[in-house]
């Protein structure tokens, strides 16, 4: 099943070739357009003419989380502002969201690809899809339903959240294809069971699962639970949203759509290209992208990539289900968490720098964040009143930034683990 | 003024029982005792005979220590005494944040422990009330 067959089989001479020509372009918006790149170029000695063959590639300067943090929030657009047409956004490593902006021509190209992806997923013209990914900032929701809606497929737009009305919707509407995290897939699974529906009422074949990791264990669980076909999506908003790898019916690695980005797999110590199946951090280099082209974009995912063909016919390189990551980034409820986040919270309201620890669990098949906090003598008063404040403008200030509920649990001092003097800052209990 | 010793303890087992050894260890007799308890943590408020010395040794082991003013009120151990006594402070404006009482007595009356917001202040009006305040030298030694 493909959706742009010519492309997406398209044989690896005619793809390079393309390659190479519109990294040219890129490199040329980002160096006029981005003072960031440019400064980056020349501190290398680099012009956009340098890029003559796609080996060039790796003489360009990486893009970090924290360079998108330094040029918040419109510094690293590449296009007039007047040719932005949209901004999403996700969480920073502190307090500031990062902000991703685009051209009416990237939404038509996020369209594109996500059109294959859902289409290599198993949704057609004919197909009912419940997108209950959140709609808003985070890319979920608008990628899967511009895509959804270029194949004209009848979309559900419900967003995520409200359980026993999704699945409502899903029985009444006869949904066949459901978008949403893995872990919410596994929490309808089981809200149905308790709902006493029957299988047989409902008519889903695919499900299309992504933002945050899941193992083929998981799989097998959606699989044999909902009885569908489950597919591996991956994206980022820094790069495009989701879309930019899906796996084909193999199940056996993620296509990563190579007109429109160049993955790289390098060590994440020293920054070297590592060759063809090794395992190492995934990097992408934007090629068709207006406003907000990524040169060298370090995902902090780790990943292999492989080029040998696949039996579905596609053409593009396939990256492995994402290991894991390179940094201590959580995955919550889809949402990218990063303990430095919580402790500038802490922070600005205890006003001291708190020891704390982050504790996830899988409670039923939803993920929650319960934050430990050790109560130094600074935020000790006497009065029962004074914890309780401190306790909830934590708690709010944390959502805030996160934008995901957390418990805040206030501890003794000294009791959250320490290794080598050095906090542990997550306790991931999960078992994913 | 009473020097009153306030820690934070978390709802676990055994915390109490440890917090009450490590004083014994270093001789500290503890006069009287309060727990405000929250469903995952509590404050424990302490009268003990030393507060200087059991607030080092609490901060020694790593708790989360303050201390604080509060007086010592003797009331009339009859029926009515205390009533009468939060009465007067309540007619005097005083606002008592919490309390508790005292383990034994003096030989007037019975001893409780009140925290209000400016015990400084809050001394002469209720002496004026005709209220016995006791120092900290008599709580310590009783």
């Amino acid at each position: 099943m493909y959706w742009n067959q010519h492309r997406e089989c398209l044989p690896r001479e005619q793809l390079e070739e393309m390659q190479l020509a519109r990294l040219k372009k890129v490199v040329e918006r980002v160096y006029y357009n981005v003072p960031f790149y440019r400064q980056k170029f020349q501190e290398r000695g680099l012009e956009p003419s340098d890029i003559k063959s796609l080996a060039d590639l790796k003489n360009l300067p990486f893009t970090t989380k924290q360079d998108l943090r330094d040029n918040y929030p419109f510094g690293m657009f590449a296009a007039p502002m007047s040719e932005i047409v949209r901004v999403h956004a996700s969480s920073g490593t502190t307090g500031k969201p990062t902000v991703v902006g685009y051209t009416r021509t990237d939404l038509n190209n996020w369209a594109e690809i996500m059109a294959r992806s859902l289409t290599s997923g198993g949704t057609t013209k004919d197909s009912v899809i419940q997108i209950a990914f959140g709609y808003g900032l985070f890319t979920g929701g608008f990628g899967v339903h511009y895509g959804a809606e270029r194949i004209g497929a009848l979309v559900i737009p419900i967003s995520g959240g409200n359980t026993e009305r999704q699945i409502m919707i899903m029985k009444d509407f006869g949904t066949t294809v459901l978008a949403c995290t893995p872990s919410y897939a596994i929490y309808l699974a089981e809200t149905l069971e308790k709902m006493g529906i029957d299988r047989s009422e409902l008519k889903l074949k695919y499900g299309i699962f992504g933002a945050e990791p899941w193992s083929e264990k998981m799989r097998e669980e959606i699989e044999k639970r909902l009885n569908i076909t489950a597919i591996d999506i991956y994206g980022l908003s820094e790069v495009i949203g989701p879309g930019v790898a899906i796996e084909c019916q193999e199940k056996k690695g993620l296509h990563i759509f190579e007109d429109h980005f160049i993955p790289e797999i390098i060590d994440p110590v020293t920054g070297e290209v590592l060759p063809e199946g090794e395992k190492g951090e995934l990097v992408f280099t934007t090629l068709t992208k207006e406003a907000f082209p990524v040169i060298r974009y370090r995902t902090r995912d780790l990943s292999v990539l492989t080029r040998k063909p696949c039996p579905c016919g596609r053409t593009h390189i396939k990256m492995a289900k994402v290991f894991g990551r390179t940094d201590d980034m959580l995955i919550i409820r889809g949402v990218n968490v990063f303990p430095s986040q919580v402790e500038t919270a802490i922070l600005e309201v205890a006003g001291v720098e708190p020891h704390y620890l982050l504790v996830v669990d899988r409670v039923g098949s939803l993920d929650e964040l319960e934050i430990q906090v050790e109560v130094s003598p600074r935020m000790f008063s006497d009065q029962v009143k004074g914890l309780e404040d401190l306790e909830r403008k934590i708690k709010h200030r944390v959502e805030s930034i996160l934008g995901i509920s957390v418990r805040i649990r206030l501890v003794e001092p000294n009791t959250l683990p320490r290794s080598e003097g050095k906090a542990c800052r997550i306790f991931d209990r999960r078992n994913i | 003024m009473i020097k009153q010793i306030s820690l934070f303890l978390e709802n676990k087992k055994g915390r109490l029982a440890y917090v009450c050894r490590v004083l014994a260890n270093e001789q500290i007799n503890i006069r009287a005792l309060s727990i405000a308890d929250t469903t995952n943590f509590g404050v424990l408020r302490l009268i003990v005979n030393n507060p200087e010395k059991a607030y080092e040794v609490l901060q020694k082991n790593n708790f989360a220590v303050s201390m604080t003013d509060v007086l010592a009120m003797e009331v009339p151990d009859v029926p009515g005494g205390l009533a009468g006594a939060l009465e007067r402070l309540d007619q005097a404006a005083i606002n008592v944040e919490y309390m508790y009482a005292f383990l034994g007595k003096t030989s007037h009356g019975a001893l409780v422990i009140i925290r209000v917001e400016n015990p400084e202040e809050a001394i002469p009006v209720i002496r004026e009330a005709g209220i016995k305040l006791l120092d900290g030298d008599e709580v310590y030694s009783l």
